[in-house]
């Protein structure tokens, strides 16, 4: 394996008394696209967000475990979430624009860190644009409202947006679910030019999908990693007869 | 038992105990409308009574202006002591000379309604902001009753405690040039109008998308920054349409402003001044005026400049309300 991006050891998460992720360790490396598949409800949405702490934000969540991230554990108590958060981007599934223009939804990491210089800020907006291959597409619009575009649009400027944060690490909670499939396909696309420059990890139901875009598979299923191991294996040739049956889609 | 349509079909008969199928009676027929007229005439009742109560303003209104003029509304020119024309700007209906002018009395309610509009948006929206997102949410619960039952005090009481203590607080703070004051007015309209602001602002808040919350978190934004600079902007107009709501409450409001304003009709912009409001005005006097006289007439008139306010406000408020609604569907 190549390097390790981020490693997870032992990791418990309990809503309330409900536990909904069950002991899971496994490795993430540097620069490679990591599929999260399973069934709904198992627990890879949720795992997906212990990577940036948004668990934290929900009252009852309890988690034990380690996570680190180049080597330092996240959930250590004098660590920055917001630092962490700029480090670790994240792409959701509705794409989740401000009611404000486009350049401002492009901007809108940069103003948190209070950069106001118009000239910065334009080029992180059109190199951010380019990396998200939507620059042709809004570079003529970028004082019309964002929420004006169309739906795949709107979701490649999410990522544009989360881009333009440099983060190292990009988290992608279903992305193209929403989408139809020639914006589908653009993302996926993007997805694979991105990971020259970012570790991408990325949940998706639809298993061709995973198998498309990603270098390596992890399989949930009920709050349990079953499987985890190269793309072409886990789609081929899976250890488990779990892993075969839900993605020769004999269940799922 | 074929489908292709060319041999009959055979439907299965029902057995003879089940219900359905059976035709409704004429009785239960009469009866469901009879309830659907009831609820409409209760529904329709409320209306008819605002436009009655919107028709006899205006006819009892209108009919100031043939006893007094127009213009005597906003000044009277009178003779002082050396023969000189001197502009007047009071409302003086019981004099000899009656004078008319609403200049101090809507000077008195925007002096009144103007300071408790902006210490109730101070407070109103940060109390709102707190419910809507540092609160605990068991807090919460709690506390939105609470403070929306503060709009709920009969506003007499609080009349009554701002002329009894507050005014006197206030006197030993401040020495005022009157100790009942537009200032005390406003303050005692603060207590009824923060609640409203509060409440309003809470739910304009909350009715951003947990969504776009996420999107500032995940981007690496303080809990501060995703207030001020998503979820406020977002709610924006949501937000001023409790102002605006708010404010249509200070300007209608009688109780508070006839007991700790002062009452009597001053021409000032010194909010430490006693002041009188346009609607402490109509129920000061309305009791004691002789029906049909001039200075009954004025007293409508005041009811329609009021209407007009409120209903101007109530209105740009709606609307704002409205686009809000329209712009968080996506």
């Amino acid at each position: 394996m190549k390097d390790v991006k981020i490693s997870i050891k032992n990791l418990n998460l309990y809503y309330g008394t409900k536990q909904a992720l069950k002991n899971i360790s496994l490795n993430i490396p540097s620069k490679q696209v990591t599929a999260f598949i399973g069934p709904s409800g198992c627990g890879k949405s949720t795992f997906l967000r212990t990577l940036n702490r948004m668990n934290d934000l929900i009252d009852s969540v309890n988690i034990t475990g380690e996570v680190l991230i180049d080597g330092i554990d996240i959930y250590d108590k004098s660590l920055d979430v917001v630092n962490l958060r700029k480090r670790v981007g994240m792409v959701f599934q509705k794409s989740n624009l401000f009611p404000k223009s486009v350049f401002e939804n492009l901007v809108f990491g940069l103003r948190l860190n209070g950069i106001r210089d118009k000239n910065i800020l334009l080029e992180t907006a059109e190199t951010t644009c380019k990396q998200a291959a939507i620059w042709d597409e809004v570079k003529d619009r970028l004082n019309e409202p964002a929420l004006s575009l169309s739906g795949g649009q709107q979701q490649r400027l999410c990522i544009a947006r989360a881009l333009a944060v440099k983060p190292e690490i990009l988290l992608m909670d279903e992305p193209a679910s929403a989408l139809d499939p020639i914006s589908t396909a653009k993302i996926e696309e993007l997805i694979h030019d991105l990971k020259t420059k970012y570790t991408i990890v990325i949940v998706t139901h639809n298993m061709q999908q995973a198998a498309r875009v990603s270098d390596l598979t992890a399989f949930f299923y009920i709050g349990e990693l079953i499987e985890y191991d190269k793309t072409t294996k886990i789609f081929t040739n899976p250890s488990f007869k779990q892993t075969e049956d839900y993605v020769t889609g004999r269940f799922g | 038992m074929e489908l292709n349509g060319k041999d009959s079909i055979v439907f299965e008969t029902l057995p003879s105990d089940s219900s359905f199928g059976k035709k409704t009676t004429r009785f239960s027929r009469y009866k469901e409308s009879l309830i659907k007229l009831f609820f409409t005439l209760n529904g329709l009742t409320a209306l008819i009574f605002i436009i009655l109560i919107f028709i006899f303003l205006f006819k009892e209104g209108i009919k100031a202006f043939s006893h007094i003029g127009l213009l005597d509304f906003i000044y009277t020119d009178r003779l002082d002591i050396n023969n000189v024309v001197q502009r007047v700007y009071e409302w003086y209906p019981t004099s000899e000379l009656a004078r008319y002018s609403l200049v101090p009395l809507l000077g008195g309610t925007l002096l009144t309604a103007i300071p408790a509009t902006i210490i109730s948006t101070i407070f109103g929206v940060a109390a709102g902001i707190y419910l809507s997102e540092i609160a605990h949410p068991r807090f919460r619960e709690f506390l939105k009753p609470a403070i929306e039952l503060f709009a709920a005090i009969p506003t007499v009481v609080i009349g009554f405690i701002m002329l009894a203590i507050g005014a006197t607080f206030f006197q030993e703070l401040l020495h005022p040039s009157n100790r009942l004051n537009a200032f005390v007015a406003s303050m005692g309209l603060s207590i009824v109008i923060i609640p409203i602001i509060a409440s309003l602002t809470e739910d304009a808040l909350r009715s951003i998308p947990v969504d776009l919350r996420m999107a500032s978190y995940g981007m690496g934004a303080t809990k501060w920054q995703t207030i001020s600079k998503v979820i406020l902007p977002a709610a924006f107009s949501g937000v001023s349409a409790s102002i605006i709501l708010g404010f249509g409450r200070a300007v209608g409001e009688t109780m508070i402003v006839l007991m700790a304003s002062g009452n009597a009709s001053n021409m000032t912009l010194d909010i430490f001044k006693s002041v009188r409001t346009m609607t402490a005005t109509i129920a000061a006097e309305m009791g004691e005026v002789s029906q049909g006289s001039d200075h009954y007439y004025a007293l409508f008139f005041i009811g329609i400049v009021l209407f007009i306010i409120t209903f101007v406000l109530n209105l740009f408020a709606e609307i704002i309300i409205f686009k809000m609604r329209k712009k968080n569907t996506f």
